[in-house]
């Protein structure tokens, strides 16, 4: 009992010190936040999800339609709630593998309104219809400069936390996230180099024509995935998979190739986006094969992470944010296979301009992105507030509507987009299209409903994460506040 | 010598010249990482920065039902 009660005292020790150790406020920022986008996004999501199959759900408003509430959609659940979990975790992982302060508080703090301001000022104007037209880079200019100061910002104060580390080795999570930080850094400044109508309209024209334009959007739109989606979380794995195991990572010089051969592929593949227009062929073709290679990185990378639990699978049954981070990296090894599939350019002839592509982001964004940061925020959140959950039978019931709810959104899509594929190029005997256009249409109605339900699903699920981590930090609060009554009385005890 | 330089700079060559020069940093990579035991003994080691520090928070159970 007594060592129990040194044990919790220790670790409460350690707790309060970490957070003066650290700068830990700027990560429950932002790790806030990401809750806050996340069940906003998804909810949107979910509602333009029951638009396309229930139109009458446009209610004739034009700031609600499908068109100006999809990148609403896009930018709050990629860069809303994925990259303020990118932020809250970069700032945590980078302090305590480097054990050294976050460079500059203020400028910390800089990013964390830089960011959100303009994810804030984007949602407005998309509503209001201003948009560059550019899929995930859809922040008209002014936005976009806003973006790119808080980004150097953001490299700045990560490059210097690593100068100042206290260790001899940068941990490999931070090779991850600065490779994210710099490609980000390069993808949004040149996709978004735009020719303002005047100074002081918010439309402009893109500096690229044509085919050159269609390519750097899509070289930005891929390395999007792959750098943002991808290399990010994949530091996020390196180091929440390794500390919620309480083991290792299975290979150390694994995760170096991996490093370097993602980097180095994931750059070339964008063109796949582009098979079959007027693209030159050899740049297709590059972009394909390339795509096949990355298969390679990119699973070595999830054996990496599902390695790390060899011997110690049975903590799959007791531990729930093990389930979420194991789950995510298979969902990262399903999408990795699928994308180099869809990468051929006879499987895009039939899978491209389908809803088999929308299941395909959503296996990734929902199965690994959306599933290794409910984990390491679970993880996270009570290291912060120095607590323990509030409940975990919440996250339990979290995990299952969330993976319930993606195997009925992806496997929809693959009904509705090979269905669609197989009904867009029918020919009848005489050569004539086999269906009609709204044919298709009326064959998507069922999957788009279980789709819906999918979604519905899914945003139950953050829902109820987003109480549990409310009721955590609440009940925090009030053990500290609780704390804080104990020390002013003792000291006003032994002042008289 | 002069002919070698020529080739490599003839831009009809550039995708064997690409092809050469990125798989031999791969292999020179491999080299790196699985040529020396003590290097890679060294490098393995680095697995556990995570576990280095303790950061359990106050009465943590995790992984147990609650």
């Amino acid at each position: 009992m007594a060592h129990s009660t040194t044990m919790a005292g220790a670790h409460a020790a350690t707790g309060v010190a970490s957070a003066e150790q650290y700068n830990y406020e700027i990560i429950k920022k932002f790790a806030i936040m990401a809750l806050i986008w996340g069940v906003l996004g998804m909810s949107v999501g979910t509602y333009i999800a029951a638009q396309l199959a229930f139109p009458f759900l446009n209610f004739d408003i034009a700031e609600i339609s499908f068109g100006r509430f999809r990148p609403v959609h896009t930018t709050l659940v990629i860069f809303g709630f994925g990259g303020n979990a990118l932020f809250a975790t970069s700032y945590y992982v980078v302090q305590r593998t480097c054990q050294a302060r976050l460079y500059s508080d203020s400028l910390a703090t800089f990013t964390f309104w830089g960011w959100n301001i303009s994810i804030a000022l984007g949602v407005v104007t998309y509503m209001l219809g201003y948009t560059q037209g550019r899929e995930y880079a859809e922040f008209v200019w002014p936005i976009d400069i806003l973006i790119a100061v808080t980004w150097v910002v953001y490299f700045w104060v990560f490059l210097q936390t690593l100068l100042r580390r206290s260790q001899p080795h940068i941990y490999v999570a931070n090779w991850f996230y600065m490779a994210f930080i710099l490609a980000t850094a390069l993808l949004h400044i040149f996709n978004n180099l735009q020719v303002p109508v005047s100074l002081f309209s918010l439309e402009s024209y893109s500096l690229f024509s044509g085919v050159q334009d269609a390519m750097t959007q899509w070289w930005y739109g891929h390395n999007a995935v792959g750098f943002f989606l991808t290399a990010a979380f994949l530091g996020m794995m390196y180091y929440f998979v390794p500390k919620q195991a309480g083991r290792p990572i299975y290979s150390y010089r694994l995760s170096i190739i991996h490093f370097w051969a993602l980097v180095f592929l994931y750059m070339w593949v964008g063109a796949h986006h582009l098979h079959w227009t007027a693209l030159p062929d050899w740049v297709s073709t590059l972009a394909a094969t390339f795509s096949i290679l990355l298969l390679l990185p990119s699973w070595g990378g999830m054996i990496n992470g599902i390695m790390t639990l060899s011997g110690a699978w049975d903590k799959l049954r007791t531990d729930p944010i093990m389930l979420f981070l194991i789950t995510a990296l298979s969902f990262y090894g399903m999408s990795t296979f699928e994308g180099p599939m869809m990468s051929l350019k006879s499987v895009n002839a039939l899978s491209h301009y389908t809803d088999w592509t929308v299941g395909h982001v959503h296996s990734g964004a929902l199965g690994w992105v959306a599933m290794i940061s409910f984990g390491s925020l679970y993880h996270l959140i009570p290291r912060l507030w120095n607590t323990k959950l509030y409940s975990l039978k919440l996250v339990y019931v979290h995990f299952f509507l969330a993976t319930i709810g993606i195997v009925l959104y992806i496997t929809a899509m693959w009904v509705a987009g090979i269905g669609q594929g197989l009904m867009l190029r029918a020919f009848d005997e005489y050569g004539n299209l086999a269906y009609t256009f709204v044919e298709s249409v009326v064959f998507l109605h069922k999957p788009y409903v279980v789709r819906m339900i999918g979604g519905m699903f899914f945003v139950s699920g953050i829902v109820i994460m987003a109480y549990n981590i409310f009721m955590t930090i609440t009940a925090a609060r009030r053990e500290a506040a609780r704390a804080e009554a104990k020390i002013a009385a003792k000291m006003a005890g032994a002042a008289s | 010598m002069l002919d070698l330089w020529y080739w490599f700079t003839d831009m009809s060559n550039s995708k064997v010249v690409a092809l050469l020069l990125f798989f031999s940093l791969y292999i020179g990579i491999l080299i790196y990482l699985f040529g020396s035991k003590k290097r890679s003994k060294r490098l393995e080691s680095y697995r556990l920065m995570p576990l280095d520090d303790d950061d359990e928070p106050a009465n943590s159970d995790n992984g147990k039902k609650r």
